[in-house]
């Protein structure tokens, strides 16, 4: 189980490589493994230049770390990768990845979609939309994200 | 105790972080506290359905107990992902 939360850019390739040779590694069975990268994107009206994401250092990580834990026992998963930067980004940039290894995919696309859900509402980032005026609007939450974690309750 | 502000919270009472002294029992004493102090604190606490509060470092609610916690944290709704 790996969690990163950081500023740096992250290689998709080189992460997904990683986490299917440390799967090798440690002998597991997987048959399954998904990976999901959000990328940040353009608003629609286009003047949108940067994506600046805050967060609470010290407890993202450890929200990060309960809802993975919450995942492994939920599902059975041989391992759990999440990144998730902050900091300034532009559109087309990766923002963040999550990676699932299961036996079987059932297990390993529903714990990604888990984690998806719950990384969007319960782990501390805000996003802030910054237009070309240097001006900025933080992105309000949705009724549809909170609408997204009930179906796991 | 050392409270901490996020997002537009911070920008709205102006400091990511400060170090209060306070008697407040709970958290909802805390943010009345807070709020008869300043303009800017009353606009940032002025409507509590629009703020989540995490205590040590958990996410809370406003009617917990202050007893023993020595960070509060105060905050809009999470938009990670």
């Amino acid at each position: 189980m790996r969690i990163a939360v950081q500023d740096d850019r992250f290689d998709l390739g080189e992460e997904s490589q990683r986490f299917m040779a440390d799967i090798v590694a440690v002998g597991a069975n997987s048959g399954a493994i998904v990976t999901f990268t959000g990328v940040v994107r353009g608003s629609d009206s286009g003047d949108m230049v940067a994506m600046e994401i805050e967060h609470y250092p010290g407890m993202t990580e450890r929200a990060i770390e309960q809802i993975t834990q919450e995942a492994v026992q939920r599902w059975s998963l041989a391992d759990v990768l999440v990144i998730h930067r902050h900091g300034r980004l532009t559109p087309g940039e990766q923002i963040m990845m999550v990676a699932t290894a299961a036996r079987h995919r059932s297990d390993a696309f529903e714990a990604a979609e888990y984690l998806m859900d719950y990384l969007k509402s319960r782990a501390p980032f805000w996003k802030k939309e910054m237009r070309q005026d240097g001006e900025g609007a933080w992105v309000e939450a949705k009724d549809s994200d909170e609408d997204a974690l009930a179906r796991w309750d | 105790m050392d409270v901490l502000y996020f997002a537009w919270v911070r920008e709205r009472i102006g400091l990511p972080k400060e170090r209060i002294e306070t008697d407040a029992e709970n958290v909802r004493d805390l943010v009345a506290e807070l709020s008869a102090r300043d303009l800017r604190y009353a606009a940032a606490f002025a409507d509590l359905s629009a703020l989540r509060v995490a205590l040590d470092q958990d996410l809370s609610d406003f009617d917990a107990s202050l007893d023993g916690v020595r960070e509060v944290a105060f905050f809009p709704p999470m938009t990670g992902g």
